[in-house]
């Protein structure tokens, strides 16, 4: 593939990085990527991920843009509330770099339709807001061996780690199953400082580019938990679970599983 | 000397906010328990019939204790246990 004068100029600043350079820029631009949720996470994730030329974007959420939105979920604005999210973001993110193809996909994820939403994307982002997605995301993910991002927030506290199913933990490893409702306070009731998932999505679409160039280590095994009121990272080991439900030579669960 | 708990954000309501406390060296689940004396709550919140729930994991230092002893793994005196809960926002 042939670099267009205005491509040479916009991936400039990659093109030079030895460890990025045309050939990485072209992974870039025929990668496809996967984005659950339109939100705090998904906004930043798509954002840096269109800027740097990743062709194609699926992103997948339900919700139309409201003015409580706005204080954390950049790729929304104020002309934009009331319209679908995923709309929103598409005209946000090809404003900005009209290389990429944006593919909205207004609706909610389940386990009837997310194998088929996912089957033709190379990575799968998870900037879900609820333990059910987060569960469903991370099984379908195990189920087609697709690499996975997953980040989460709250308050002022977020993890990151990244799953590559049959190499190291999933997600399930980590965590075996959800909690139940209301034995730990829900992200929606609880506030949430406006950066925070700017921090923790932009960290996500650190660890999808370089899954797509393939240079540099991958946070996976390890969970990142950054604290900003300490301010503090640290990591901590994810073990592969030998008996995980999911990912171990036993599976317990050999079909998607709906928390919701 | 002590053993130093990291408590997780979104349990902090059951410890005034505090983000690290002190606990008492012994098992795991001893410490756990020992906590909810003073911070009513947070024991149920953890554990359930002498079991760390699921959706929860207990770091010794910076290994998951489901990978040591478990609930019965050995805390002592300078180690530090974080409480890391699956969190969901986005």
């Amino acid at each position: 593939m042939e670099f267009t004068e205005d491509q040479l100029q916009r991936y400039s600043r990659h093109i030079i990085l030895p460890e990025v350079g045309e050939k990485g820029q072209i992974k870039l631009l025929k990668a496809k990527v996967f984005i659950v949720g339109a939100g705090g996470l998904g906004s930043p994730v798509g954002y840096y991920l269109t800027a740097a030329g990743v062709g194609t974007i699926a992103i997948v959420d339900n919700d139309n843009v409201e003015l409580s939105n706005l204080q954390r979920q950049i790729a929304h604005s104020t002309k934009t509330i009331g319209e679908p999210k995923v709309e929103s973001a598409k005209n946000t993110f090809e404003s900005l770099n009209p290389d990429v193809h944006v593919i909205p996909i207004k609706q909610r994820l389940t386990k009837h339709n997310i194998l088929d939403l996912i089957r033709d994307y190379d990575i799968v982002v998870d900037c879900s807001d609820n333990y059910a997605t987060r569960f469903l995301v991370n099984d379908a993910c195990v189920m087609s061996k697709k690499p996975l991002v997953t980040g989460a927030i709250f308050k002022f506290e977020g993890q990151l780690t990244v799953v590559i199913p049959g190499d190291g933990p999933c997600y399930r490893c980590l965590f075996e199953e959800p909690p139940p409702h209301g034995v730990l306070p829900s992200p929606q009731g609880a506030g949430l400082l406006g950066f925070l998932p700017g921090v923790i999505g932009t960290l996500q679409a650190a660890e999808v580019l370089k899954l797509i160039i393939g240079t540099g280590e991958i946070l996976k095994g390890e969970l990142l938990i950054y604290n900003a009121l300490k301010p503090s990272f640290r990591k901590v080991k994810i073990p592969k679970n030998p008996d995980c439900p999911i990912c171990s030579d036993h599976p317990t669960i050999t079909e998607l599983v709906d928390y919701s | 000397m002590a053993v130093k708990v990291r408590i997780p954000t979104p349990l902090q309501k059951l410890t005034d906010g505090k983000d690290e406390v002190e606990g008492e060296p012994g098992t795991v689940i001893s410490l756990i328990n020992n906590l909810d004396k003073r911070f009513p709550g947070i024991g149920e919140r953890i554990s359930e019939g002498g079991k760390i729930r699921r959706f929860i994991n207990i770091y010794l230092n910076d290994e998951d204790i489901r990978f040591l002893q478990n609930e019965g793994t050995e805390v002592k005196d300078d180690d530090e246990v974080s409480i890391v809960p699956a969190i969901a926002g986005g």
